[in-house]
């Protein structure tokens, strides 16, 4: 996986199994994006193999509703002169196709969205006069609108004070237990562990793919020096991570 | 005599409302996904085309709607490529093609052409030929946001999540710099190639204001559109000064009392 000859991912080796909630966390630069977009089937890695649902993800096809894609805050302009179910709305847009109008039944999937993270009361609101939280909540819905299968955030809580991650993580688990294979890309190392059911720490190589509480059970005994785990730095954010015994044979499955 | 018993100002009304509208609605795309530079990039361009049209002898308005149709998909393909910056580009192009053309027409001999109608607009030059022009190209226009509505606001919106629902976010970006393309060379005759993005702007910055749903800014600025083309060349006709740069003068003190009298603040 490179672009212009520096490889952005190597040596992956990755999977979530179906009604996973899965953490993907690394430093800025890491190839968390890029990993996500191998994932939608917007970039073909050089070598390897990537499935989802069985099949390259550039061969999805009408398949790709199946995914819910929650991209990065930043990229959207929230001053936007747009309600909030016109953006839910767009979830929809693919599944229509060229030159089809949304009709009632996109309205009733958008608003049955908005009903599942919780602001259906917000449904006629402009995006500007929402909170950073509020705004992250429609971008979900607008990936919930399909009804996927499977849905990838990309830095969801990025610009949101502590305590509404904390509710969005929440939010994810709820999502989770409804049958959605939850794969979240994030920087958020601590709040994370607690929510989700594996952790993959990703720097260009993927560090450590295990549970999350095998990891902070480790971390917990290393700060006592009294462990036989693998500690190391990388990246230009050096952090430390764990390597558990598990995820060695797990890692290769 | 009323301005409307001279049939020069009916054509210039009737094709003024279709600008206006026109230039209201691909506007609103236009300053939501910040392409001003690039409307007044290809306007420029527009009349480089006028002027080689000139020379070879073909129809000014067809020369200038070959010419800003290249130009047009030359930004949407070089903003995919991103070889160079997109800003750069019609940078390049802005001046170059202002330059080509007053260039090449200072070679043309015989009857004197009509430079500076071509620059700032001529409440005169419409033409009933012109006026069939202006309704085919306004029709294009109206036709391919009405069948593209939802794809141009996407793309316009949140490009990289058009991308990822399948649409094909290249040809779209494509077709809406067409639309502006089309839009300029509508706009050529009344408004002039200098002043045609700002009419582009304009109307749709003045909606912006006012309302806060991306379908009633559609609306509002269609509308504003036509009621500041058609007051400007009313204006125009009775104070005898160029139609451009009265609209574009009525428009933007249209939006300075909005930006004035609006509550709260953006």
């Amino acid at each position: 996986m490179d672009f212009g000859g520096h490889p952005v991912l190597e040596d992956i080796t990755f999977s979530a199994a179906a009604g996973e909630f899965v953490s993907v966390v690394g430093p800025n630069g890491a190839g968390k994006t890029t990993l996500l977009k191998v994932i939608l089937g917007l970039i073909r890695p050089r070598r390897g193999e990537v499935q989802v649902f069985g099949v390259p993800p550039w061969k999805l096809g009408k398949q790709r509703a199946r995914i819910g894609y929650v991209p990065q805050v930043e990229e959207v302009d929230p001053r936007f002169p747009l309600r909030v179910l016109d953006v839910v709305l767009m979830g929809r847009y693919g599944a229509l196709g060229l030159g089809r109008r949304p009709g009632a039944a996109d309205r009733h999937a958008a608003v049955e969205a908005l009903k599942l993270v919780g602001i259906a009361h917000l449904a006629g609101k402009p995006l500007g006069e929402l909170s950073g939280g509020q705004r992250q909540r429609v971008f979900v819905a607008r990936a919930l609108a399909v009804k996927p299968e499977l849905l990838l955030l990309d830095e969801p809580t990025t610009g949101i004070d502590p305590a509404a991650s904390e509710s969005f993580y929440e939010l994810l688990r709820r999502i989770q237990k409804t049958g959605v294979t939850v794969i979240m890309v994030t920087h958020d190392v601590g709040v994370i562990s607690r929510y989700v059911d594996k952790v993959a720490c990703l720097n260009r190589r993927l560090v450590v793919h295990g549970r999350p509480e095998e990891v902070m059970a480790d971390a917990a005994l290393a700060e006592m020096y009294g462990c036989a785990a693998l500690f190391f730095h990388h990246g230009r954010a050096p952090h430390m991570v764990v390597r558990p015994h598990s995820e060695l044979r797990e890692g290769r499955r | 005599m009323s301005f409307l018993g001279y049939v020069f100002m009916q054509r210039a009304l009737i094709a003024g409302a279709l600008i206006g509208a026109g230039a209201g609605t691909v506007g609103v795309y236009v300053v939501l996904r910040g392409f001003s530079f690039i409307g007044a990039g290809i306007a420029h361009a527009a009349f480089g085309g006028v002027a080689i049209a000139f020379l070879v002898g073909m129809d000014p308005l067809l020369g200038a709607l070959v010419f800003s149709l290249l130009v047009a998909w030359g930004i949407a393909y070089t903003s995919r490529r991103a070889a160079i910056k997109e800003e750069v580009a019609v940078g390049v192009l802005f001046a170059t093609s202002m330059a080509l053309g007053i260039f090449l027409l200072s070679f043309i001999r015989g009857p004197r052409v009509d430079l500076l109608g071509y620059l700032f607009g001529n409440i005169l030059a419409v033409s009933s030929r012109d006026l069939v022009l202006s309704f085919v190209l306004a029709g294009v226009v109206f036709l391919a946001v009405l069948f593209l509505y939802k794809e141009f606001l996407f793309i316009v919106f949140d490009p990289g999540m058009a991308e990822v629902a399948g649409f094909p976010v290249g040809l779209l970006q494509g077709a809406l710099l067409s639309l502006v393309a089309l839009t300029v060379v509508l706009s050529l005759r009344v408004v002039g190639a200098v002043l045609v993005a700002a009419l582009l702007v304009i109307p749709a910055a003045t909606a912006y204001q006012l309302v806060r749903d991306f379908h009633k800014m559609v609306f509002l600025s269609a509308c504003i559109g036509v009621l500041e083309v058609i007051g400007g060349l009313i204006i125009s006709f009775y104070l005898d000064t160029p139609s451009g740069p009265t609209i574009v003068l009525l428009s933007a003190s249209l939006f300075g009392l909005v930006l004035l009298f609006r509550k709260g603040t953006r």
